[in-house]
């Protein structure tokens, strides 16, 4: 059963009279396939006007589409095989953070991906896609195993964010994140990171230090959640769809703010629509970006990789405008 | 499911009666009527029980280094509004207003010092400015401290306290986690230390970036050391918060912090860190030079 995103009745209800059409013709035994063909173009048009327009808020929407592909949907379009390396040889094996040796094509690469599950049964396992403190344990241990060995590391991140919650606190997430930023600046090799759906705060973070990072057209990637957002400035979690333009959380505003470098763009109608080809767009991005990657120096990466997140930031040095990006209102086409 | 980072309006936030106000407080710990300069005369420390109030930048400094020594870096760093904030209240009258309240331009102070013979450099971070969030400043004042120390071959303290990343910025405030932590990995390969020391209270992206990433983690007594805010814990998991969650205590049962040490030992603890934490090949008067 299609799961249906409120904005994409319009294109539903053309989808059925598409239907009805066609079981009119069937039945009756007319020829109706004129009409069936502008009734397709239609359908066509409209979801074009739809997703053209989405504002922040669908987005969002979007970007946490059940029927989305998930990371390990692009991992298994990716590489024909997957080992799975399991846990953090400290506590556990969180099941919201999976890693292991892959193949991008024919090279050799370590894959770091988060999961949200797609049922009920998994969405408990994985922890609806949000990671413990053993999780981001796991993420370095294996990042650490891919420098050793010379391996590049392609994260994938679809998450709400990290766990809040008891057991996180005693465990000590902040810092398992924290720990995570301060060796992902050492490791040796290229990383590239992909926010897919969700990137749900420093929860994303914790495996989102890269030499590139690449965001879907539809996904998003924020400080807090709009729900969050919105309870704590409109004391209303309602409101999240104000809180969401206000947040500048899209791919698009992300492109400009210079915190992504690459918006990859999604088939017509959202990744869920036409996933086959959204697996193979993101896949095309990614092995472009990594042998680009791979054409930089050795001793060049990491002091590369350092100014790229030196540059973020926007303020004032003695009453100028300094920063990786100008205000967005006053000047969109400077991006960095 | 979907509360990470809190700002405002969170339990993080000293209830007003935490403030010192007039010329009797009342301790919120032991409910004991505190005449006001007796508070200010033990370090805004409860004299009866040992609570620790929240304390000015100015005293931090005092407090912490040697008189005179302290030099301000970075000081003409005033935050801008990128994303040109719009909720109930703008970024800019939010930000007017606490530069009003306080009289600091951010909320955090940084530079150079001397604590006992070493020279540092050295912030301290001050939760009346916004929750001391960490935005575009305060990520690039941390950074830059970072970096000069490593030039100078100088270690780092830093009195923490923060409300989280700053809202306002979006997600140039998150991106501050990783400039810090980045620098701080330059500095600790070249061999010097780092001694955080986390006051009431310090939660969310500072804790996930800076201030978990000390060679020495301190705590003051009592202090809200945490990611998530207890409330967005509560209302997220159903569950019953143990005893003295999120509490220095707490986080030094579980492992996280190095030592508790009440406000007036912090100096003389902090001296002593930084005795056995001298930078391989330099000798013991080098603190003393320039
Ligand atoms: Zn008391």
């Amino acid at each position: 059963m299609a799961f249906v995103l409120p904005f994409e009745k319009p294109i539903v209800d053309l989808e059925n009279k598409l239907q009805e059409l066609r079981r009119f013709s069937e039945t009756q035994n007319i020829d109706v396939s004129l009409e069936i063909e502008r009734m397709q173009e239609k359908i066509r048009q409209t979801r074009k006007e739809i997703y053209s327009r989405l504002s922040p808020w669908q987005k969002v929407q979007v970007a946490r589409h059940p029927q989305r592909p998930y990371p390990q949907d692009y991992v298994d379009h990716m590489s024909r095989t997957f080992y799975e390396l399991h846990g953090d040889r400290l506590y556990a094996d969180d099941r919201a953070i999976i890693g292991g040796f892959g193949y991008l094509g024919d090279e050799k690469v370590m894959y770091i991906l988060t999961q949200k599950g797609r049922d009920t049964k998994s969405n408990l396992a994985c922890n609806f896609g949000c990671p413990c403190p053993e999780g981001y344990r796991k993420a370095l241990r294996l990042m650490k195993l891919a420098a050793r060995f010379r391996l590049p590391i392609i994260s994938l991140i679809d998450t709400p964010g990290a766990y809040p919650g008891v057991e996180s606190e005693e465990r000590h997430i902040a810092e398992a994140i924290a720990v995570n930023l301060f060796e992902a600046f050492q490791l040796p090799v290229p990383i590239v990171v992909v926010i897919t759906g969700e990137g749900g705060s420093g929860g994303a973070l914790g495996i989102g230090i890269g030499d590139r990072v690449l965001i879907m057209e539809h996904a998003y990637y924020s400080v807090i959640s709009p729900e969050g957002c919105a309870a704590i400035l409109w004391k209303d979690r309602a409101h999240a769809d104000r809180a969401a333009e206000a947040l500048k959380l899209t791919a698009q505003d992300l492109r400009e703010l210079g915190i992504v470098d690459e918006i990859i763009p999604e088939p017509l109608g959202g990744a869920h629509a036409q996933p086959q080809e959204a697996k193979e767009r993101v896949r095309e991005c990614i092995q472009r970006h990594l042998s680009d990657l791979k054409k930089i120096a050795f001793d060049e990466l990491l002091p590369q990789r350092y100014s790229r997140f030196r540059r973020m930031g926007v303020f004032y040095e003695k009453g100028r405008l300094i920063g990786a990006s100008a205000p967005l209102r006053e000047d969109p086409q400077r991006g960095r | 499911m979907r509360l990470f980072r809190r700002r405002r309006s969170t339990p993080t936030r000293p209830r007003k009666r935490d403030i010192p106000r007039g010329l009797w407080t009342k301790c919120p710990s032991c409910s004991e009527l505190i005449f006001r300069r007796e508070l200010e005369n033990s370090l805004n420390v409860c004299p009866k029980c040992g609570h620790h109030f929240q304390l000015s930048r100015e005293k931090r400094i005092e407090l912490l280094t040697e008189p005179g020594s302290f030099r301000e870096w970075d000081a003409d760093l005033e935050s801008a509004d990128p994303l040109k904030f719009t909720g109930t209240v703008s970024y800019e009258s939010k930000l007017k207003a606490s530069i009003s309240k306080t009289g600091f331009r951010e909320a955090i102070t940084g530079g150079e010092a001397v604590i006992g013979s070493h020279r540092v450099g050295f912030a301290v971070m001050d939760f009346s400015f916004l929750g001391a969030s960490m935005g575009s400043v305060v990520g690039e004042k941390v950074t830059r401290l970072f970096e000069r120390a490593t030039g100078r071959r100088w270690p780092v303290v830093i009195v923490c306290a923060s409300g989280g990343a700053r809202m306002y910025e979006g997600m140039l405030s998150l991106m501050q986690m990783a400039k810090t932590s980045a620098a701080i990995a330059k500095h600790r390969a070249a061999g010097l230390a780092y001694i955080p020391i986390l006051t009431h209270p310090t939660t969310a992206g500072v804790m996930a970036s800076f201030a978990t990433l000390g060679d020495v983690i301190i705590a003051e007594p009592g202090a809200l050391i945490g990611f998530a805010g207890p409330r967005v814990i509560r209302e997220t998991t159903q569950q019953e918060l143990p005893e003295g969650f999120q509490r220095s205590e707490f986080l030094l049962k579980h492992g996280l912090l190095d030592m508790i040490v009440p406000r007036s030992e912090i100096k003389p603890t902090v001296i002593a860190l930084l005795d056995f934490m001298r930078p391989a090949g330099t000798v013991p008067s080098e603190g003393r030079d320039a």
